[in-house]
């Protein structure tokens, strides 16, 4: 077939951080053996709950501002194409610069050679969700330059060269000893008289990176939401670390994803509602800052925009599956999963976890990306991140598709039956004859055999071992329910009398009795 | 094909089922109705909720106010255009000469705003429920580094300047300045979710509600 010029062929996917190195269940079972991680994690979310619940519940039209906010995600997803012109256009004649990446390499190369272009070796880094997906900070290293993360945060996971573990508490998996033994080693001129004090951690990291913020010719930095009426970005924090990077450096290189655009400078009201509330249970955040374009004498006087795809448009494609880029990253969904409670944010692999992660990064790699095709089975669907989700991205409904397009994209590949297969097609010849169930019942007492004193199989061979590595099954009862139903329901001339249903609860009790261990 | 090109491309390709773009519902809360002295006790305690310290006064006693705030100052900036009321008279010393005035024509350079003790600026509007300050960069509010650097802000709050709730704040300011959002003092909570007032931005801030 000869190539068809002027339409691209889709999905075109994702490249970088979005990748899982090992699958969920793999992950999960390591991670689920550290137990402090799980004391930590356990104390977090409850705690960001409780004060997420109650801010919530401060605003009597906390309903409203989610369905708006949905809306307006729809809306831009619907006219994606206009508003990025649009934005262009606005961000371009107040005297920003903006460059398209198709993916992680190009967006990388982008930033490196505008940094390249000043001279500079070493630049301030506010917290970028699409700067980790890209890996812009490996990437600089391999090119001599330093990236200084400055969100205290990312500051304690780049310094102990660990992963982020949360969206938005990154270093949430490390107690306050830890972070001192952190600080100790690896921050040049750490006073060694340092306690665990949050309060003398943060003073630490504020001396640490002081003399940076000051002398910094140039930041990068991610975008919370672009203006498309206005040309206008804008930046979410607490710690002014943010603030330092958007305003005291001659130049600031942006990072964005293209789907963080809204519409128009009303629709920041609904967001700077949402996204406060939802994420740390504040009513406001202490820092937001805006710019559109350059301010003349005010702030950083060169001003880039990367626009990243890496496999957004990917995830666009998937009609059912786009709404999972109306978020906002606020991490209310992670902080409510009982499966993130338990395993963790290294589990899902990238650099997306949670509920979120489970649908975003396999619609931007694609579900056949090896190992990601393990997270939307990373969920109990209990809906839990629906409610919570302050943009109403229906995560359950979006996980339940994803696992059938996995299903899907499997069906027919594979020449060899598997274990699966062949348990699905031996239960399917005998669920389909009472005759046949009859007949293999009558194996089922051999199982008290496998079971022994404890009356617990712990371990079951073959494929059913994947049920037995993290729960027992209780020995089987010594007769099957058809069995015990045959002889209960003997016909009166085969029997001494008609069971009356006082001796059926009898019969049962008794029956239960011996099941006990 | 320029890359630019190729990602629009690829977003309507995606888009090729012919989305409909929704009616946006705005049912949400536009405006408060609350009067001005709810404001301020509502903008005063989400403040203070916030760890920022709070002085309610009338408009005469805001000079007074600022003075007793700066006494252990050994250096403030001040924006160029700054109300020149608020720095005269009993406590504020003739000339100034503790006083460093800046703007985007004279600005102070990041180090000799390093080695300044406080700042003080006016603001555009705030906002009460959420105890939210905006400064855009006007003449009385000045450039952005001069409210980040030095460790002490304090801020002028006019009562006639108070919103109730945040669609009526943004709907007062032009979105288009460099605004700044601050809603108490620089704060952390990475470290056990235990919320540390100041890290790198001003750690101490007093805000002056002038009636």
């Amino acid at each position: 077939m000869s190539t068809f010029l002027g339409m691209p062929a889709l999905p075109v996917y994702g490249t970088g951080n979005l990748h899982a190195s090992e699958s969920f269940p793999k992950a999960a079972h390591r991670e689920l053996g550290n137990a402090q991680l799980r004391a930590n994690l356990g104390h977090a979310t409850r705690t960001i709950r409780d004060k997420r619940l109650k801010m919530v519940a401060e605003l009597p039209d906390w309903e409203q501002l989610r369905d708006a906010g949905s809306a307006i995600k729809e809306s831009v997803m619907a006219r994606l194409p206009e508003l990025l012109e649009q934005f262009e256009e606005n961000f371009t004649a107040r005297g920003g610069v903006i460059h398209w990446a198709r993916d992680a390499g190009e967006a990388n190369a982008i930033v490196a050679g505008l940094i390249r272009d000043t001279g500079e070796t070493e630049v301030v880094k506010v917290k970028s969700m699409a700067t980790q997906e890209i890996g812009l900070n490996e990437y600089l290293e391999e090119q001599g330059i330093t990236a200084f993360e400055t969100d205290l945060a990312e500051l304690i996971v780049q310094l102990d060269h660990d992963k982020p573990s949360h969206i938005l508490v990154p270093a949430i998996h490390k107690n306050r000893t830890e972070i001192r033994d952190i600080f100790l080693r690896e921050m040049p001129g750490a006073d060694p008289q340092l306690t665990d004090d949050p309060a003398v951690l943060a003073m630490a990291a504020r001396s640490h990176l002081r003399r940076k913020f000051l002398t910094a010719k140039v930041a990068v930095s991610g975008a919370n939401f672009a203006l498309a009426d206005s040309g206008t970005l804008a930046v979410v924090e607490s710690e002014g670390n943010g603030r330092m990077c958007l305003t005291l450096p001659e130049t600031l290189i942006t990072v964005m994803g293209v789907e963080k655009l809204l519409p128009t400078w009303q629709d920041l009201e609904v967001f700077m509602q949402l996204l406060p509330r939802s994420s740390t249970g504040e009513r406001m955040n202490p820092y937001t800052s805006l710019w559109t374009g350059v301010t003349e004498g005010d702030g950083p006087q060169n001003m880039h925009l990367v626009l990243l795809d890496n496999g957004r448009s990917a995830a666009l494609a998937d009609e059912m599956g786009r709404s999972a880029l109306h978020c906002i990253r606020c991490s209310a969904c992670m902080n409510v999963c009982p499966v993130y409670e338990r395993t963790g944010g290294h589990a899902y692999g990238s650099t997306y976890p949670g509920p979120i992660g489970a649908i975003l990064s396999p619609l931007m790699t694609g579900i056949q990306a090896e190992e990601n095709n393990s997270l939307p089975y990373a969920s109990s669907l209990c809906g839990a991140c629906y409610d919570a989700c302050p943009v109403k991205i229906n995560i359950p409904d979006i996980l339940v598709h994803l696992r059938s397009v996995d299903v899907d994209s499997k069906r027919g590949t594979k020449k060899i039956p598997s274990q699966m297969d062949v348990g699905m097609k031996a239960a399917s010849w005998a669920f389909s004859s009472g005759k046949r169930l009859a007949l293999l019942e009558k194996g089922l007492p051999l199982g008290r055999l496998a079971a022994g004193p404890d009356k617990k199989i712990t371990k079951l061979p073959g494929i059913a071992a994947g049920w037995t590595q993290s729960r027992d099954i209780p020995a089987p009862p010594s007769q099957s329910f058809r069995d015990w139903w045959a002889k209960e329901h003997r016909a009166p001339d085969a029997g001494s009398a008609t069971p009356s249903q006082g001796g059926v609860s009898e019969n049962s009790v008794s029956q239960n009795k011996e099941d006990q261990p | 094909m320029s890359a630019r090109e190729e990602i629009l491309g690829r977003i309507r390709t995606a888009l090729k089922d012919n989305p409909e773009a929704p009616q946006i519902p705005r049912q949400y809360r536009e405006t408060s109705g609350l009067d001005e002295a709810a404001l301020i006790g509502l903008l005063a305690d989400r403040l203070i909720d916030y760890k920022a310290q709070v002085s309610v006064v009338d408009a005469a006693e805001v000079p007074a106010r600022i003075a007793e705030l700066l006494a252990g100052a050994r250096s403030y900036v001040v924006p160029a255009g700054i109300d020149a009321g608020w720095l005269s008279g009993p406590g504020h010393e003739p000339g100034g000469s503790r006083r460093h005035l800046d703007s985007t024509a004279a600005p102070l350079t990041v180090a000799e705003l390093d080695g300044i003790d406080a700042v003080v600026t006016g603001s555009a509007v705030a906002v009460a429920e959420t105890g939210t300050i905006i400064l855009d960069g006007s003449a009385n509010q000045g450039r952005r580094a001069i409210s980040l650097v030095p460790d002490h802000h304090i801020c002028v709050v006019k009562a006639a300047d108070i919103a109730g709730i945040l669609p009526e704040a943004l709907r007062r300011i032009d979105g288009t300045r460099p605004l700044t959002m601050i809603s108490g003092p620089s704060a952390t909570s990475d470290i056990e979710l235990e919320r540390v007032e100041g890290v790198h931005g001003p750690r101490k801030l007093d805000v002056i509600i002038a009636r």
